[in-house]
């Protein structure tokens, strides 16, 4: 059977992006041709400027070279411009007369640049800045000619200003606004930019108009403003705005209204033929940055693969650059206005202004100068619609003000040498990550994590990743969000998506939930099993199916795996408190099992270390203990302090309190780990205030703090309510911890959970709807109900296939 | 040892899941994916040695429980990025049966 025929017209980086993520879903769908009308293969066009100023090179910024598109079986027309598709044939024509066939067209077309309608803009001399050649256009005039002149202070004016200048020229840049990138920059900013800029040596003329550009020797000598003033000019850079290509298109007849217009599938108004990149409008928006064009093109490939589920919402921008060393980020609503708040640091001799705009408990815009650090963790709060509230007063100081640990407290990338360490889990440098960007030509944070190790275990490095990507990479990089992200590459669903769906269609298998959801890979993979588990048994307890295949080991042996594959046992001790009896058996098992550690854990239990797998049943009948559940994303511990029993400061049973908290809520299954504490006074022995609910005996009585976490970054609990009795005690903790259960994503610590749906959320539903609290506490103890104890369950005879190897004999 | 060996009855690995098989010759892991295909390679991730065993399964893959990496069950590879073998031996399925021979 002959193979389908796509033909893609446009060899820039939406097109080749598209084809590459086509390849990765269905990689023997098509034949595919590629038109391109420059003689090469696809590069970076934003490191069109590094090549300009002298930094780089042009085979440095080659994203796929000829070899790439030969191993992929990839025809290649280059240098070749498309001119005519014959949409009744279903055939693409290009100025030489080469003919293809095809069952689907992609149009990548791209932009071209505005030259503004001056006499004399079709001169010698007379450019645009779009792509390899005009770069090397204006490399050739910077030996030979002295004086040049860009019109349009954007970024791209002003990054071919900047080139220009680096080469020897004396640079004029003239711009029709009262001051530079207004579109990205409020006047504060723009000046502050323009002052550096003016310091090493570039001119400004804002407010001007550009009447006609006049001609001396054969090519262009001067440009002539509105005001008569005139310019001396050896080159000019028309840098005054791009529009979309859509020349093609409309001979076509496709339906186009500034830009190709395409539906959320990525396409037009002919359904064999797609549209990607700049030379598209999407519900009105035409996007000029790669970020966005990137997420068209994985829509893309997902339906001309025939997957038919992927949907382009449009996309949020942020920008990101660098002039002349100077760092410049702007997102969103970042001019402000009556309606809205602004938090505002401004140093001017220091080089640095820093502006927030905020809308209520949403940050909705930013402007960053000279320390852009924190620049994808705002845009993330943007894009998120998180509520701030609560960071309010160290918003400004950054992500790194919240506290991080593991790579020396360093938050600035740029400043980093290439031998510091970035990832102290993994043991990645910075130099490493840099490499592997540049090398794989990796463009997102998962594929950095994929590529290098970098940020993929416990996460607190991941902003500076993410800086290290964004300057790497420049434009092209668009930081990830929680929000709407899919669970895993196994689907495109979100975990809200995904949890909605479940409880809706009252899910209660994975394979059930998979083929409701269309998951694309068969089974899953070890990321969104264990989450899809999570979900159906947290939704529908006592209905749903536990998968043990689909749990991680520890989950589903008992126990915690330790590197060299044995396990370790954390015995249930309720409360923290424990008796020469049960001390006396764990020295037992300890010796008749060879175990060769036995230590104290954070949260105040005896952890045996080094249990061989097939010892695991054995270990705990002889103890006769229940389930610590120190392996699980379950409850951990309630850590304690002796309380007025014995204290002399205190002023509540904590130690009681504990242990009906624990019983309360054992071989409890959580979104991700859950630890509590109870002190019996404020002096708060049992660490109250890092665990995901901390409780602390006052003499009135209780304190409740939620949200702690004394982990990866330190967090200190924050406070929710005090009340009078134990069972208030136990029902607001019971609800808060149902709500975290209910509507949490799995692998969110209470942290994260409340950092992203507000504390404001929480106190409605856990505090002042007291019916709804009363009625989640309620469906927690329901989940809870008659749930076994899992060692007890394990000690003999059902659970042999998980716990005893099989023997070979020969 | 180079014949093939009755192991155990198909019903004794659960579906997407493994057994340790101990041998004179080491520890080996034992697979079963969903649609009842068996593999058999050396229980150690090339990565830092982890039990590939004690992985989850999914499609013809496991995910080693120490640092993630995917092995190819079939190829015995490592999944790209990363790079890495582990040694395969051969299973198949007669009458319900696993058999296995060691490579």
């Amino acid at each position: 059977m002959n193979k389908q025929k796509l033909v893609v017209v446009g060899n820039g980086m939406a097109g080749i992006r598209t084809v590459e993520e086509l390849l990765k879903l269905a990689p023997d769908l098509y034949d595919i041709t590629v038109f391109g009308a420059e003689p090469h293969g696809n590069y970076n066009r934003i490191l069109l400027s590094p090549v300009l100023a002298g930094e780089m090179t042009l085979p440095d910024i080659v994203l796929n070279d000829f070899d790439w598109y030969r191993d992929h079986g990839i025809t290649l027309h280059v240098g070749k411009k498309v001119t005519r598709i014959d949409r009744t044939r279903r055939q693409v024509i290009a100025e030489d007369g080469t003919t293809e066939d095809y069952d689907r067209l992609l149009l990548a077309t791209g932009s071209v640049p505005f030259i503004l309608p001056v006499p004399g803009s079709d001169l010698p001399g007379v450019i645009a800045y779009r792509d390899i050649a005009d770069t090397e256009t204006m490399v050739a005039a910077a030996a030979s000619h002295r004086h040049a002149v860009v019109i349009g202070a954007g970024l791209l004016g002003l990054e071919a200003a900047n080139g220009l200048k680096l080469r020897g020229m004396e640079v004029t840049i003239v711009h029709l606004a009262d001051w530079i990138m207004e579109r990205q920059l409020d006047r504060t900013a723009a000046d502050m930019l323009q002052a550096s800029l003016e310091a090493r040596g570039l001119r400004f003329l804002l407010g001007k108009q550009t009447e006609a550009l006049l001609e001396k020797n054969g090519r262009v000598g001067a440009v002539r403003l509105k005001d008569g003033i005139e310019i001396a000019a050896d080159l000019v850079v028309m840098a005054a705005g791009i529009r979309p290509n859509t020349a093609l298109a409309e001979s076509a007849k496709l339906h186009c209204h500034r830009g190709i217009v395409v539906n959320d599938t990525m396409q037009t108004y002919d359904p064999r033929i797609y549209a990607v990149g700049e030379c598209v409008n999407h519900r009105g928006t035409v996007y000029g940055l790669v970020a966005p064009l990137f997420e068209q093109a994985k829509v893309c490939a997902n339906h001309l693969a025939h997957f038919g589920i992927a949907r382009y919402g449009g996309s949020s921008v942020s920008t990101k650059l660098k002039v002349t060393g100077i760092d410049v980020f702007s997102a969103g609503e970042f001019m402000g206005g009556t309606d809205t708040e602004e938090i505002v640091l401004h140093d001017k001799a220091g080089g640095v202004y820093k502006k927030l705009v905020i809308d209520g408990e949403k940050l909705v815009g930013a402007v960053l100068i000279g320390d852009t650090a924190d620049g994808a963790w705002y845009f993330r709060l943007i894009k998120d619609d998180a509520p701030i509230s609560d960071l309010r007063d160290r918003l400004m100081f950054g992500e790194h003000s919240l506290g991080d640990v593991g790579h020396a407290g360093g938050h600035n990338a740029a400043a980093m040498p290439d031998t510091a360490e970035v990832c102290g889990c993994n043991g990645v440098c910075k130099g490493t990550i840099v490499k592997a960007i540049r090398e794989q030509g990796l463009f997102t944070l998962e594929e950095v994590r994929k590529h290098t190790k970098a940020s993929s275990s416990c996460g607190s490095c991941t902003g500076l990743v993410e800086q290290i990507l964004a300057s790497t990479v420049g434009g092209a990089y668009k930081p990830a969000t929680t929000g709407d992200k899919p669970l895993c590459g196994c689907t495109e669903r979100t975990h809200a998506e995904v949890r909605r769906a479940i409880r809706e269609q009252k899910l209660l298998s994975i394979p059930a939930a998979m083929a409701f959801l269309e998951w694309q890979t068969p089974n899953g993979c070890a990321s969104c099993r264990p989450a899809l588990n999570y979900y159906l048994i947290s939704t529908w307890p006592h209905e749903a199916e536990d998968d043990p295949q689909s749990r991680f080991i520890n989950e589903r042996a008992h126990a915690n795996i330790q590197r060299d594959g044995s396990y370790s046992v954390v015995p249930r001790m309720w409360g923290g408190v424990t008796n020469p009896a049960e001390l006396r058996r764990i020295a037992d098992v300890a010796e008749k099992y060879k175990i060769p550690t036995v230590k104290c854990t954070g949260g105040a239990r005896i952890d045996l270390l080094g249990v061989k797998k097939e010892d695991l049943p054995g270990v705990w009948k002889d103890l006769g203990m229940p389930s610590g559940h120190a392996y699980g994303k379950s409850i951990r511990t309630v850590k304690t302090c002796v309380g007025n029993e014995h204290c002399r400061f205190g002023t509540q049973a904590s130690m009681g309190m504990g242990i009906e908290l624990e019983k309360m809520l054992f071989a409890m299954w959580a979104p991700h780990k859950v630890k509590l504490a109870v002190s019996g006074c404020p002096r708060n022995c049992a660490e109250a205030g890092i665990k995901d609910v901390g409780i602390i005996g006052v003499d009135s009585g209780w304190e409740l703090h939620v949200a702690g976490n004394g982990g990866i970054r330190t967090e200190v609990a924050q406070f929710l309510c005090k009340v009078g009795s134990a069972e208030e005690v136990k029902e607001v903790t019971g609800a808060f911890l149902q709500l975290y259960r209910e509507e949490g994503y799995y692998l969110e610590r209470t942290v994260h959970f409340v950092q992203r749906v507000g504390m404001d959320y929480v106190k409605s539903r856990v505090l002042e709807d007291k019916e709804g609290r009363r009625a989640l506490h309620e469906r927690l103890l329901y989940s809870l109900r008659g749930l076994p104890d899992p060692w007890a369950e394990r000690t003999d005879g059902p659970a042999k296939r998980e716990f005893v190897p099989l023997k070979l004999i020969a | 040892m180079n014949d093939w060996n009755d192991l155990c009855a198909l019903e004794d690995i659960p579906r997407l899941g493994s057994r340790v098989v101990e041998t004179d010759k080491g520890r080996l892991a034992v697979f079963r994916t969903a649609d009842d295909r068996v593999f058999a390679l050396n229980d150690r991730c090339p990565h830092k040695g982890g039990a590939l065993s004690q992985g989850i399964v999914a499609g013809n893959r496991v995910t080693c429980p120490m640092h993630a990496w995917l092995i190819d069950l079939e190829k015995g590879e490592a999944v790209a990025p990363d790079h890495g073998c582990v040694k395969r031996h051969e299973a198949r399925i007669e009458d319900g049966r696993v058999l296995l021979r060691l490579n």
